[in-house]
């Protein structure tokens, strides 16, 4: 018996183990993807059908990728230096970095906003946010380049932002941490007392693009997240995601998520301009920097602002009205017809959906369940629309298609779910590999989306790609969402960490794209238009090389009689008028970096020698057949040198001469 | 003096009309393609100018040694505009006279400016080709860049394509009318002579 026993459990606990093996779930490399190759292969020399312009996170630039194929284009420096073209370094673009506490030349950039008229992507401006030292930067579709910065005062963290009203009218910039206002030495621990939160409205000039703080809300002080602007019913009103409404100030973790509601703040900011009118706004003292980079001079200034009016929004009834939206929310994403908020709470088992018909409907009924701060508190039942029943875990943001659909992404199960956003009810769910944050749908935030795809920003790559050590790539993935069901088609790297993105058709920027800048409209003051005005001019120590630059040579390409002690600033004009002939420069021993040059364009790197000698400067930018030739040499002379400053180009002068004559 | 038929006389004034129109379109042009250059390079030939990518073709022709292109190495450029208005002046007192001699003047003029232009045209391509400066960057002995004065040839890595342009064009069919006119008042004539004969 004892040996049957033993063979029947023999045998069971094999058969156990068979079926635990089959049972083992299917791993990413079994996901089939069937005709997914054809639809993301975009043949040599043929376009991508949309841009996608991907924040880089704690690279502070933003990148821009074809859709469907993945393909990275360009890496566009906006917060951070980038000695690859000289942004940042050379003497024209160091002013974009500047701020109240100096250049800061790093930041970290998340949130994407493409601007819009009445709803609808235009393809007239990028807008990006830096949550370290707050700023919001402006990048122009025509150039691809970095336009404006400007600092954001009375913010601790600048991450619910730069999220647009219909028309571009305003960008908003809300603090991520609450602060004791205007530099106040106190204590930590009297969070509740002294530490506010700050929400600024930026105007934008519809002509140029330029930004300025048109008016700051001082609200209550927890953490602002994220938020939407309402459109088509809902415009003249602004969502924002609060969490910490405990007040917490430390291991926020267990602190912040102690309540079982944090808020979504509905921000009436047509209200809040009527009180501005009226002089209700209190003038603060503050320092900011703003920036702004001219592509006729092609070079940056920047100007110290000093102050902005503020509007007290606990004094300011009508302004300000709270939901609550449970387990600090996160995503706080408004449907394309203006008429639906989803709440995303980061900890919560649902999501709510509110209506904005029933917030209005609550208001004026004065259906209130309390204050905080004096500011009313509305029911949650009243502005309700209804709960997306177990979506899954850690929902974070939510997008849309032009069919009435949403897309959800969820951090901790790993997946994108879409639902009806009028009746509530799941459709699909896809995995995702790993732990998606944002997710884009082209046109997702507009009245109007484009559709089709819906692109997942991972936040865990794993083993997705070849291995590069502990640091790894970031993994971002496309989707067809053309059909009922989500297909995953694709998986590509991207640089930095990607937050939020936006996709606009090819077909709205490229036309229009600048090829090269015009040579008679360069009103750089250190411009040399043609070889005849490249010449070398000594003001005390600076030496002013005025210099051009054309396939294949430099002039001029002599330099001597500058001494130690002496700054020596390179003005490089490109002279080229073609596309795609870019020219660089740089010089041995130079502290800063190189300098790419567009046609056109005027670029000034500054060199301070420190060793008698003879200097070799070369173009950097392979720019033709012969660029190797494309060369020169500075010749240093020690301090209080007699060396006469001479300059030249394919001159050559025979006369031998001793150091230091 | 032999009279014109009536057609002949309305064709004529069209044809000389026609030729207005190089005043406000350009004659010739010269396309040229290489791998750096799927787009293409334009030169465009008008009465008095040039225009398109001059600059940049004279800058990659400096490579080996071609002349800068400017407007002002062309004389023709000063005298061409009033040749033109002289044979479109002769063409529409050919219609307005009504003189057989004159249309003979006319058909003449226009082939000899046709032939003339060709000419000259060959004959700045070639100096342009061959007269070329020798401290060039690339020298290939033996080799010569002279255009093609009408077709395509190929030049080192560029394609280069010469033909008529839309002003050059007109001028052909204004001189086919004009040559069409005179073959079929010969024709006319002769037959009326046989006419009479018989």
């Amino acid at each position: 018996m004892k040996t049957l026993n033993r063979l029947t459990i023999g045998l069971l606990a094999g058969a156990v183990s068979m079926i635990l093996y089959q049972c083992k779930p299917k791993g990413p490399a079994e996901v089939t993807m069937g005709d997914a190759a054809s639809k993301v292969y975009v043949a040599p020399g043929k376009y991508d059908e949309f841009y996608n312009i991907v924040s880089g996170g704690f690279n502070g630039q933003i990148g821009v990728y074809g859709i469907p194929s993945g393909r990275l284009f360009r890496i566009i420096p906006v917060f951070s230096l980038s000695p690859e073209n000289g942004y940042g370094f050379s003497e024209e673009t160091k002013p974009m970095l500047n701020t109240s506490h100096g250049q800061v030349p790093w930041d970290d950039l998340h949130h994407i906003a493409l601007s819009t008229t009445k709803g609808e992507h235009d393809g007239r401006w990028i807008f990006a946010n830096g949550n370290n030292t707050p700023r919001v930067a402006r990048v122009g579709f025509k150039s691809f380049r970095t336009e404006e910065i400007l600092e954001i005062p009375n913010s601790g963290g600048n991450h619910s932002s730069p999220f647009i009203t219909e028309n571009t009218e305003y960008l908003v910039a809300g603090t991520r941490f609450s602060i004791p206002m205007g530099n106040k030495d106190v204590s930590i621990s009297s969070y509740k007392e002294n530490f506010k939160g700050s929400i600024s409205f930026i105007k934008v000039d519809p002509q140029t693009g330029h930004m300025s703080i048109a008016f700051q809300l001082r609200t209550p002080g927890f953490n602002f997240d994220l938020s939407r602007a309402g459109k088509g019913p809902s415009h003249g009103w602004f969502f924002f995601s609060c969490y910490n409404t405990e007040q917490a100030y430390t291991l926020l973790e267990v602190n912040a998520s102690q309540k079982d509601k944090d808020f979504i703040m509905a921000v009436n900011w047509k209200k809040a301009e009527e009180y501005l009118a009226q002089g209700k706004g209190r003038i603060e003292k503050v320092k900011y920097a703003h920036n702004i980079y001219s592509e006729k001079t092609h070079s940056a200034t920047s100007t110290m602002e000093s102050q902005v009016t503020v509007l007290d929004i606990e004094q300011l009834p009508g302004v300000v009205y709270f939901i609550p939206c449970p387990k600090s929310p996160h995503g706080c994403d408004v449907d394309p017809s203006g008429e639906y908020i989803v709440g995303s709470g980061k900890l919560a088992a649902m999501m709510p959906v509110f209506s904005f018909t029933k917030i209005q409907k609550a208001i004026a009924a004065k259906e209130f369940e309390g204050d905080f701060n004096g500011i009313p508190v509305i029911k949650y039942e009243a502005a309700l629309h209804g709960e997306v029943k177990k979506p899954g875990l850690g929902p974070l943001h939510t997008e849309f298609d032009e069919k009435g659909n949403a897309y959800t992404s969820f951090f901790v199960s790993s997946e994108i779910v879409k639902w009806n956003v009028k009746t509530l009810e799941i459709l699909d769910r896809v995995p995702t590999y790993y732990s998606i944050g944002h997710l884009s749908v082209p046109g997702g935030p507009t009245s109007k989306p484009h559709g089709k795809y819906v692109i997942a920003y991972n936040k865990i790559t794993k083993d997705r790609y070849l291995p590069t050590g502990p640091e790894l790539t970031q993994s971002a993935q496309l989707y067809d969402i053309s059909g009922e069901k989500m297909k995953l088609l694709l998986d590509f790297p991207t640089t930095g960490e990607p937050h939020y993105a936006e996709a606009i058709p090819a077909n709205m920027i490229s036309p229009t794209s600048t090829k090269f800048y015009k040579i008679e409209e360069n009103e750089n003051p250190y411009a040399a238009k043609g070889e005849g005005q490249a010449r070398v001019e000594r003001k005390g120590n600076q030496i002013h090389v005025y210099m051009t630059a054309i396939r294949s040579h430099l002039t001029p390409d002599n330099i001597e009689g500058v001494r130690i002690g002496d700054e020596v600033y390179f003005h490089v004009t490109n002279l080229e008028q073609d596309w795609d002939v870019p020219h660089g420069f740089a010089i041995k021993g130079a502290t800063n970096a190189e300098i790419l040059i567009m046609p056109g364009e005027t670029q000034t790197l500054k060199y301070i020698p420190l060793e008698v000698g003879v200097i070799p400067f070369y173009c950097t930018d392979f720019c033709s057949a012969l660029h190797q030739e494309m060369s020169g040499y500075l010749r240093v002379s020690q301090a209080g040198s007699k060396t006469a400053l001479k300059f030249s180009t394919g001159i050559p002068d025979d006369q031998t001469s001793g150091a230091g004559n | 003096m032999k009279k014109l038929k009536l057609l002949s006389r309305w064709t004529i004034a069209i044809s000389a009309l026609l030729m207005l129109s190089a005043y406000f379109v350009p004659l010739w042009q010269i396309l040229m393609w290489a791998p750096q250059y799927p787009e293409g390079l334009e030169m465009k030939i008008w009465i008095n100018t040039l225009s398109g990518d001059v600059k940049i073709i004279s800058a990659l022709n400096h490579y080996i040694g071609m002349k800068h292109i400017e407007v002002s190495m062309f004389p023709e450029f000063t005298y061409m505009i009033y040749i033109v208005a002289f044979i479109i002046a002769i063409g529409l007192l050919t219609a307005l006279l009504n003189r057989s001699t004159l249309l003979w003047i006319y058909v003449i003029l226009i082939l000899g400016a046709g032939i003339g232009a060709l000419t000259d045209f060959y004959l700045w391509g070639y100096d342009y080709g061959h007269n070329l400066n020798p401290t060039a960057p690339i020298v290939v002995p033996g080799m010569s860049y002279q255009p093609p004065l009408i077709g395509t040839k190929q030049l080192l890595n560029f394609t280069a394509f010469s033909g008529p342009d839309i002003g050059g064009w007109i001028f052909i069919v204004a001189g086919v009318l004009t040559i069409g006119t005179l073959v079929f008042e010969l024709y006319a004539s002769r037959k009326s002579m046989i006419t009479t004969m018989v």
